[in-house]
């Protein structure tokens, strides 16, 4: 039988710098097949009926949450949520305590955000379970990195040799970290572009080019991944105000016709309109952003089902 | 291993244009009848018999898709390894039509139990009957036959059945496969 068996090369999806490039393509080729049963009359498949998960967030989320759970009830999965504004989190007890009280009730697998970066791979090693991260402070975010090069590719037909400028909150973003990470895994070259403020100090160490000017990276870029100004994280002034950093770095229509050649319009949601990009440019034909939503779905579909596949 | 040729040649052909007549027999010109190749292998036998059925009713619109199901078996997580799933391409509607199934090998049935399971996302059909190449007898775990069969035989549960492909092995046969 000319079967091929394969397996994911780590139990937990805690980063993409875990990841090798088999892993990913692995990923790529499940959702695929996903995709496909997502455009059936019946979208439900029973691979994960006898599995439990827990989706833990401790941080806010409409997307990513949305997405893990439609994705877990597509493959037949039961699901708990938990936020941890109504919970006894607010009480005083602490991240091990809380989930471990949740596999008491039997859960296979844990899909957490936490607001502190390296939350999930503590866990992982102090909880018999499979975690997914799904974003850690402004470490990583996984799915989202997948879900983007899985559209650009869908797009492009391939991420190799691709151009992708990354713009705007690169500090506080974890979605910037892991699509870096993924992006050059995938052999696709990556620029970050933002105020000087909001572009981490040595940032060229993981092999980005650095621009300031926005003129200059779209014109440079393939590909852009406008990403949100993430207020809630910033303590102090950045920029002086919202206003300033749409008119230096905003995305609008009259940028975009400037430009020699067609690019695509990525963002990981949620959208600021007006802020770092405006309506007409979120809504046009260049964008995926809709695209980006509908793959993440199909990702998170593989990534359950790869890893559920690791239980022992 | 020892290899055993069970069927190929001018026997091969023979049996495969009798499965097609048998076919024929109970569908007439297929108008409300589609058939249905279970990935990964059966979708070569499905195509064949495709093939044989247009040659023998030119004007007959004969339908033709795959099913994978992957995602329906029973075995997830209870063994080593991950099966890669493959495409599934049904391009047209099968709520209300008959649905010939096509697999390679009927052995403990459990691949037909999934495939059963599978072709219900895509509706409800009015029939399914199942149509296999080799049918190794008594080692079934489910109450599943055939209604169309190329060969029986009976074989040891270490034995393996491997039909090969004249596309992508060369030539046409059936072999039993045993451990010395």
């Amino acid at each position: 039988m000319a079967e091929q068996v394969q397996t994911l090369s780590t139990k937990h999806l805690l980063g993409i710098k875990d990841l090798t490039i088999r892993d990913i393509e692995l990923i790529f080729e499940t959702a695929d097949t996903f995709k496909d049963v997502l455009n059936r009359p019946i979208k439900k498949v029973p691979s994960l009926r006898d599995i439990t998960i827990a989706n833990i967030f401790f941080e806010n989320s409409t997307r990513t949450r949305l997405s893990f759970e439609l994705a877990q009830k597509r493959l037949s999965a039961d699901v708990v949520n938990f936020s941890a504004s109504s919970s006894s989190v607010s009480k005083g007890e602490t991240l091990i305590d809380t989930v471990n009280n949740i596999l008491a009730m039997k859960v296979d697998m844990v899909v957490m955000r936490h607001p502190y970066a390296g939350a999930g791979v503590f866990l992982s090693k102090h909880i018999n379970a499979q975690i997914i991260n799904a974003g850690d402070g402004a470490h990583e975010h996984p799915t989202q990195a997948l879900l983007d090069a899985f559209s650009i590719r869908e797009k492009y037909g391939e991420v190799n040799g691709k151009k992708v400028a990354i713009i705007g909150d690169v500090l506080h973003s974890r979605v910037a970290l892991s699509n870096i990470l993924c992006l050059h895994k995938l052999g696709a070259e990556v620029m970050v572009c933002g105020p000087t403020t909001l572009i981490p100090k040595y940032i060229q160490t993981l092999g980005v080019k650095v621009e300031h000017d926005l003129l200059k990276a779209l014109n440079w870029c393939d590909i852009a991944n406008m990403l949100r100004i993430q207020l809630e994280r910033q303590e102090i002034k950045y920029f002086p105000s919202l206003r300033e950093y749409s008119m230096m770095y905003g995305l609008n229509k009259q940028i975009l016709n400037s430009l020699n050649k067609e690019i695509t319009v990525m963002h990981p949601g949620p959208i600021n309109r007006g802020v770092e990009i405006t309506s007409d440019v979120a809504d046009s034909k260049q964008s995926i952003i809709l695209d980006q939503v509908e793959n993440g779905v199909a990702i998170r579909m593989a990534v359950l089902y790869l890893l559920a596949n690791q239980r022992n | 291993m020892q290899n055993l040729i069970l069927l190929d040649g001018k026997k091969f052909q023979i049996t495969i244009q009798r499965l097609c007549h048998q076919l024929i027999e109970n569908h007439d010109h297929f108008t409300n009848s589609v058939i249905i190749g279970i990935q990964p292998r059966g979708v070569f036998l499905a195509q064949r018999i495709t093939e044989e059925l247009r040659k023998v009713l030119p004007k007959a619109n004969i339908q033709n898709g795959n099913l994978d199901i992957t995602f329906f078996r029973d075995d997830f997580r209870r063994k080593e390894g991950l099966l890669l799933p493959s495409s599934t391409e049904i391009d047209f509607i099968i709520e209300g039509k008959k649905v010939i199934l096509v697999d390679d090998v009927l052995w403990t049935g459990r691949t037909i139990r999934a495939a059963l399971d599978a072709i219900q996302s895509f509706g409800r059909p009015e029939k399914v009957e199942l149509l296999v190449l080799v049918d190794r007898r008594y080692s079934r775990h489910l109450p599943i036959e055939a209604d169309y069969i190329g060969i029986k035989v009976d074989t040891f549960n270490s034995q393996k059945v491997i039909v090969s492909w004249k596309e992508t092995d060369q030539e046409d046969k059936v072999t039993l496969l045993s451990e010395r």
